[in-house]
């Protein structure tokens, strides 16, 4: 055997080892793997909602641009991580955050049902039928939330259960996007 | 009691299979204490029986079990639960280790030709994988974990995944990626003795043969799951999980071709080493990819960093291990035998190259999303790179397929290749003739691609020329089958894809619409109800007839109407809602519909597809898996092996259980 068939017999080691330290890097590159909606920094998609529930209003995109920053929470009665996140949802608004609700594909009276176990932290529920608010918006599940700046415009998106530790965060957010 | 059993189990066969090794290399060493064949049996009963209880717990509905709560449901249907026990990643990491454990109890009980040394070191090899995957499902993945308090009722199972196909599709690819593990274990015990020769080859091709044919099947199965059951109308969709099972097929293939090489003609030594190495090492990476959320796929279930990390260090000893063997012994290997270019070697090179370079560009493919993201870009890559890519190779491959076997070994004088080339290329021309007139809008892929399996499905069959055909040794049927296989699955790829009709239409209770040369009327919607789902069906009448697009109009089926039923499903357990797709099947192709939501004012939406000779894809994928059957049957004949381990039970009485090699 010649030298240089040796060192060829050592290149797919080489080769799997650059994969390996790909591998590494893809395992540890952290939590910011969410796919971004398309629709960050970009106005709220048009859409006019139906109220889901009996005692608050529906929701319309024209709401979300009348000055007052927000967030919108797409979520659903039958999507158990929503029930964590009710009480935190609750926290905000006790704080004096204006949460808006989209039900995916939903029923009257399990959202009622929900609402009455969880707590109604929503100012306006549109009641999404067919998810297509959902889909407009680039959401890829339930909870998912936006926060809406005065002017309409979509600034963040949280893909999934909004915890105790963003709430200072999310309120924070808010509070820069009123100035 | 049951789950604490199995648990037991778990860990006596990782103990075993510690011994294993400890005992082969002590017999590598001639210090042999303990014999290992009787370990790799007992390592394999053992994790088999754990299996088995899994199963049990599953039936029983057992939900004081964490595994049983999360994924199973009193109220599905028994095979459910009972296929709900693999639907997991702990239960169907268990069942990889029990094929492991079996196919390891099979290479001890039958493989007789290997010498004693290769053997020992192949089965320390064979232990060395299991015990990491005993570790790995012990320690980060136990499927017997019990949940305190006992849940009341399970967390159901994905509805989608409630399929017969589902049950079936995951260990059928399981099946395959153990074969090649055998044939890795084979290829680091022969570098470790530096044993690499025919009786190797033959030694490692069943197993070979047998990784391919349930890799065939299980990509088979799988697309045409993905097909019917995702109700989106395609076969393929280059989603990671698909090319994570894409890739080993593609490197058992070639392996496939060059231990044929090796155990016939003793050539291509190294290169079949490396192929065995790499075929194992594609299926790991497949599983990586799949069960780390390394990648984005529809697919992907059970997403965890922590196990994505001990996987990903398994993976470095392994692969590693065994490259760094190859490293160090290929200086030392004995060459293997010269051969000429032309020559049915020479094919087989050409053919292993060929699926190698798709090989690469799958991976580079499957990949590059996230070496994207290292370099700080998104990008996503889909059919746009690899049909053209990997379509540009692998007609050339088919055409060498279609010519290699004409070729003799070692030299050929080109004399068949000068008779039939001639018939290849007069075929082609004339179907391109054809398609050019008839299609003109066809583009130029799927163009060469149909012509050349109308050639390939004609030359095929030339290998039988002028044999007595009584006298054909099982494997040249094999090899003929699997071939017109290939022809019959590249026709349906290709004129699926520039004949495919589509329509999505709203139409009321009453109304019509047509697809291709059908005409479809909606008669009625009507509610359904299953075991634990209820449905909208649709009645669709469709009849042939209408406009003829489809270039070859057709006599038959004209006139008489059919009736479809697709239906919008709802679970409730998870709430999750699926489309169950109608399929009307006739000789040149399928139709297609899926029921989508009420449009409002009465009318619904439907979404109706004309796929011509779409069904020969996985008529394609069947009769590659024959071949493989065959040829599988002519290299062991299962009733021959079976006599000659009883005649061996009979002649043993050697003290201590010692057998002779």
């Amino acid at each position: 055997m010649t030298r240089r068939t040796h060192w060829i017999a050592w290149a797919p080691l080489a080769f799997v080892g650059l994969l390996g330290l790909l591998f590494v890097w893809g395992l540890n590159r952290g939590g910011d793997r969410l796919i971004a909606s398309h629709w960050i920094n970009k106005p709220m998609p048009t859409f006019m909602l139906p109220a889901a529930s009996a005692d608050r209003p529906g929701l319309s995109s024209a709401t979300l641009s009348d000055g007052h920053p927000r967030i919108v929470n797409v979520f659903a009665s039958w999507c158990i991580p929503c029930r964590i996140e009710a009480p935190q949802l609750e926290e905000l608004r006790a704080r004096g955050v204006i949460i808006e609700g989209v039900a995916v594909r939903d029923r009257t009276v399990d959202l009622a049902r929900y609402l009455a176990e969880n707590g109604n932290p929503y100012a306006r529920i549109g009641g999404d039928e067919r998810g297509q608010v959902q889909i407009a918006l680039g959401s890829s599940g339930v909870p998912e939330s936006f926060l809406v700046d005065g002017g309409g415009i979509i600034r963040e998106q949280i893909q999934g259960v909004i915890t105790a530790e963003d709430v200072p965060g999310i309120i924070a957010k808010l509070q820069g996007m009123q100035r | 009691m049951i789950a604490e059993i199995g648990h037991a189990m778990l860990w006596i066969a990782l103990a075993l299979a510690l011994l294993q090794i400890i005992a082969g290399s002590a017999e590598l060493r001639g210090r042999a204490f303990v014999p290992v064949r009787p370990l790799a049996v007992a390592q394999g009963a053992l994790t088999i029986g754990a299996f088995g209880l899994l199963i049990w717990l599953f039936a029983r509905s057992d939900m004081s079990v964490e595994l049983v709560a999360r994924n199973s449901h009193s109220a599905k249907p028994m095979l459910y639960k009972i296929s709900g026990a693999w639907g997991n990643h702990e239960g169907s990491m268990l069942l990889w280790l029990s094929i492991l454990g079996v196919a390891g109890a099979g290479v001890a009980l039958f493989e007789r030709r290997l010498n004693a040394r290769t053997l020992a070191a192949t089965l320390v090899a064979q232990a060395g994988l299991a015990l990491g995957f005993f570790a790995f499902l012990l320690f980060v993945s136990n499927p017997f974990t019990r949940l305190v308090p006992a849940a009341a009722e399970g967390q159901g199972l994905n509805p989608l995944l409630q399929d017969p196909g589902l049950a079936f599709h995951p260990p059928t690819l399981y099946f395959g990626y153990v074969c090649l593990s055998v044939a890795f274990s084979f290829a680091v015990g022969a570098l470790i003795t530096g044993d690499i020769g025919p009786a190797f080859a033959r030694a490692m091709r069943p197993w070979v043969l047998g990784s391919w044919i349930f890799l065939t099947l299980g990509i088979t199965a799988g697309s045409y799951w993905a097909y019917y059951e995702l109700g989106w109308g395609g076969w393929w969709f280059w989603d990671p999980v698909e090319n994570a099972s894409l890739m080993p097929w593609l490197a058992a293939t070639a392996l496939l071709h060059s231990v044929s090489v090796t155990a016939t003609r003793d050539a291509l030594r190294a290169w079949t080493v490396m192929l065995a190495v790499v075929a194992f090492s594609m299926s790991m990476v497949g599983t990586f990819i799949v069960r780390s959320g390394l990648l984005t796929s529809v697919h992907a279930f059970a997403v965890d960093p922590e196990r994505g990390s001990f996987i990903l260090a398994l993976l470095a000893i392994y692969i590693g291990g065994a490259l760094t063997l190859f490293g160090l012994r290929v200086g030392s290997m004995a060459e293997g035998k010269h051969f000429a270019l032309l020559s049915r070697e020479g094919a087989l090179v050409v053919n292993n190259l060929l699926l190698s370079v798709i090989l690469v560009v799958v991976l580079v493919g499957t990949l590059s999303p996230i070496v994207a993201e290292a370099m700080g870009s998104q990008i996503s890559v889909g059919p746009p790179y690899f049909n053209p890519w990997t379509g540009m190779f692998a007609l050339p491959l088919v055409a060498v397929m279609a010519v290699g076997p004409l070729l003799r070994w070692r030299k050929d004088d080109g004399g068949r290749l000068r008779r039939w080339a001639p018939i290849l290329l007069g075929i082609m021309a004339a179907a391109i003739v054809a398609l050019a007139l008839l299609a003109p809008e066809m583009r130029l892929l799927p163009m060469l691609g149909l012509a050349l399996s109308v050639a390939v499905a004609v030359l095929s069959f030339v290998p039988l020329v002028g044999r007595n055909l009584r006298r054909t040794p099982l494997p040249v049927y094999g090899m003929v089958i699997a071939h017109f296989g290939i022809a019959v699955a590249l026709a349906g790829m290709a004129t699926e894809s520039s004949f495919i009709k589509e329509r999505l239409i709203a139409v009321a209770v009453g109304e019509s619409t047509t697809v291709g040369e059908w005409r479809v009327t909606l008669s009625d919607i009507k509610p359904v109800v299953g075991p634990n789902w209820t449905a909208l069906e649709g009645v669709l009448l469709v009849q042939r007839g209408g406009s003829s697009i489809w270039p070859f109009p057709l006599a038959s089926e004209r006139g008489e109407p059919h009736i479809m039923r697709p239906q919008a499903r709802a679970f409730t357990q998870p709430p999750t809602e699926t489309n169950e797709a109608a399929l009307l099947t006739t000789w040149d192709g399928q139709l297609y519909a899926v029921m989508g939501q009420s449009a409002g004012d009465n009318r619904w939406q439907l979404r109706l597809w004309w796929k011509p000779l779409v069904w020969w894809i996985w008529a394609g994928g069947g009769l590659i898996a024959l071949g493989g059957l065959l040829a599988l049957i002519g290299r062991i004949n299962p009733l021959h092996l079976w006599r000659r381990w009883l005649a061996r039970r009979e002649k043993r009485k050697y003290p201590n259980g010692r057998y002779a090699a």
